[in-house]
C-alpha cells in the first residue's frame, strides 16, 4: 500500500489516473478508522494523500459572481467561525455540529461529501445552500451540484479518478440556518438534521434533510408555503403545523440501532418548525 | 492493524526534536508510530476511531486525535505531545492544577485531556462552563464525571482576574 503525497491537485488526479485500486486520504476522520481497524489495506491499493495540497485548503469570495468557492480540504474548524461563517451561517452551524474540535481541526468538507453519508451535517448544509462542486481529473473537469452528485448512502457520482477540489456556494440574503438531534449535545452523529437557507432575493427557500432517508431530502412541497410564511408574515399556528406535516411527508427514515423510523420523522418536523420559527423571529428583528 | 511492512523510513518532529521512524506498518496512524516506533506511551490510544480523545496531541499548533492522522503524511509538521508539555521531572500548570484539584481517578484520559485543555486555555482564555465543556467533549473520561475536570480549568482561566 503505497502512499502518495501530492503537491498540487494535477499531480493528485494524475496519481487518480493509473491503474489499480486506490483511496484518498485527507483529514482522516472516516478514512483512518477503516485504516486503523484494517479495512482499507488491500494488496497493491495506493492511497493518495492531500495533506501537501495548498490549494484545496483555501477559500474565496467572488464577489463578481456573488459565490464563495471553499476549497474542498478546509477543515470545519474555518468553516465554523471567522469571515466564513458571517457569509455562510448555516455552513457554520453545521461545522459546529461536527465531533469535537479534534475532529473539527482535521475533517473537512470534501471529505463529508465524498464519504456521502445520509448524516453528513456539511453535506446536508450544501445541499440546502445549492453548492456545486467542482471536481478534477487528469481529462478535465466538470461542476455538478451536491445535490446529484449523491446519490444514495455512501454513495456518489464520483469517478475513481476523480477529486472534488471545491464548493462553489451562491451567496444568499436572507435566513440560513441548521439544526439537529442527537444522543449528545456534541460529539454526536444526527439522527435527523434539517437546514433551512431562505432566498429573500429570489423570494425561495430551500429546506433540506439529514439522516431520515436514503440521502439528503429536500421539501419541495413544504419549501413554498415556508417561503410564504416567512416572506409574507403570513405565520400561524395552523400554517406552522401544515409545514411540519409535509416536512413529515417528505422524510423517508428508517429505523436502525439509532433510531425508530417514527421517532426520526417525528424529530425532523420539530426541526423544521425550530428553523422556520428562527427564520421568521431573525426577520422581525431585521425589521425592527 | 495489519499490513506489510515498509522497509522506507520517514522522520517526523515530535517536541522540537526530528526523529527517525523505521519499520512501522504502511498506513500507520500517528498513535501507533508515536507510542510502537519512538516509545512516546504518555499519548494514550483506546477507541481508534476519533470519539475518545485520549490520543490527542498538537499538530502544527492545532489539537486533533493521533489515530486519525496517518503518520507518513505528517513528515513536514511540527508535533507536540504529553512528554513535551514541560522538562522532565515538572509539570506544566495544566498539570499542576489536575493535581491540585485530584482530577485524575484512573489516568487514562489525563494525558489528552491536559492536552485539550492547555489548547483549550490558549485559545479561549475567557471560557464560561459551557465553553469549557463544550470544547472538551471530545475527550471521554469514565471515571471522574468530569466535575474536578471542570474545576480545574476554571481555576486556570480564573488566574487572570486573582
Amino acid at each position: 500500500m503505497p502512499v502518495f503525497h501530492p503537491i498540487d491537485v494535477d499531480e493528485a488526479v494524475e496519481l487518480l489516473a493509473r491503474r489499480g485500486p486506490r483511496r484518498i486520504l485527507a483529514g482522516g476522520t472516516d478514512e483512518m478508522v477503516r485504516i486503523n481497524h484494517g479495512a482499507a489495506v488491500g494488496e497493491g491499493e495506493e492511497i493518495v494523500c492531500l495533506n501537501n495540497i495548498t490549494e484545496l485548503r483555501s477559500w474565496a469570495f467572488e464577489s463578481d459572481r456573488g459565490v464563495l468557492v471553499i476549497g474542498a480540504a478546509v477543515p470545519w474548524t474555518e468553516l465554523a467561525s471567522g469571515a466564513i461563517a458571517t457569509l455562510c451561517p448555516s455552513l457554520a452551524e453545521a461545522a459546529r455540529t461536527v465531533g469535537s474540535p479534534q475532529i473539527r481541526n482535521a475533517g473537512t468538507l470534501g471529505g463529508n461529501v465524498a464519504t456521502a453519508s445520509p448524516a453528513g451535517d456539511g453535506l446536508c448544509a450544501a445541499v440546502a445552500l445549492d453548492a456545486v462542486a467542482v471536481i478534477r481529473s487528469a481529462a478535465g473537469s466538470r461542476r455538478v451540484p451536491v445535490a446529484e452528485l449523491v446519490t444514495g448512502p455512501k454513495q456518489t457520482g464520483l469517478g475513481p479518478e476523480e477529486l472534488i477540489t471545491s464548493f462553489e456556494i451562491p451567496l444568499t440574503e436572507g435566513y440560513q440556518g441548521y439544526a439537529k438531534v442527537g444522543v449528545r449535545n456534541a460529539m454526536v452523529i444526527s439522527i435527523a438534521g434539517a437546514c433551512l437557507v431562505v432566498d429573500e432575493q429570489h423570494g425561495i427557500s430551500r429546506l433540506a434533510l439529514g439522516s431520515v432517508g436514503p440521502t439528503i431530502l429536500r421539501c419541495p412541497e413544504a419549501e413554498p408555503l415556508i417561503t410564504d410564511v416567512i416572506l409574507n408574515r403570513s405565520g400561524n399556528t395552523a400554517r406552522l403545523d401544515e409545514i411540519v406535516d409535509s416536512v413529515r411527508s417528505a422524510a423517508r427514515p428508517i429505523d436502525d440501532h439509532r433510531a425508530t423510523a417514527d421517532y426520526r420523522r417525528h424529530a425532523v418536523g420539530v426541526l423544521a418548525r425550530r428553523l422556520v420559527t428562527r427564520a421568521i423571529s431573525a426577520r422581525e428583528e431585521n425589521n425592527t | 492493524m495489519t499490513g506489510s511492512k515498509d522497509d522506507r523510513e520517514f522522520e517526523l518532529t515530535v517536541n522540537g526534536k526530528r526523529l527517525t521512524v523505521s519499520g512501522a506498518p504502511v498506513g500507520a496512524s500517528l498513535l501507533s508510530v508515536l507510542r510502537d516506533n519512538l516509545g512516546l506511551t504518555g499519548t494514550k490510544g483506546a477507541c481508534e476511531e476519533g470519539e475518545c480523545g485520549s490520543c490527542s496531541v498538537m499538530l502544527d499548533g492545532n489539537l486533533v486525535c493521533a489515530c486519525l492522522v496517518m503518520a507518513s503524511t505528517v513528515t513536514e509538521a511540527s508535533i507536540a505531545t504529553i512528554e513535551g508539555l514541560a522538562p522532565s521531572g515538572t509539570l506544566s500548570r495544566v498539570q499542576e492544577a489536575f493535581v491540585d484539584h485530584g482530577a485524575v481517578q484512573c489516568g487514562f484520559c489525563t494525558p489528552g485531556l491536559i492536552m485539550a485543555v492547555s489548547d483549550l486555555i490558549d485559545r479561549q482564555p475567557n471560557a464560561d462552563r459551557e465553553t469549557i465543556r463544550e470544547e472538551l467533549a471530545g475527550n471521554l473520561c469514565r471515571c471522574t464525571g468530569y466535575g474536578r475536570i471542570i474545576a480545574a480549568v476554571e481555576s486556570l482561566l480564573n488566574e487572570g482576574d486573582l
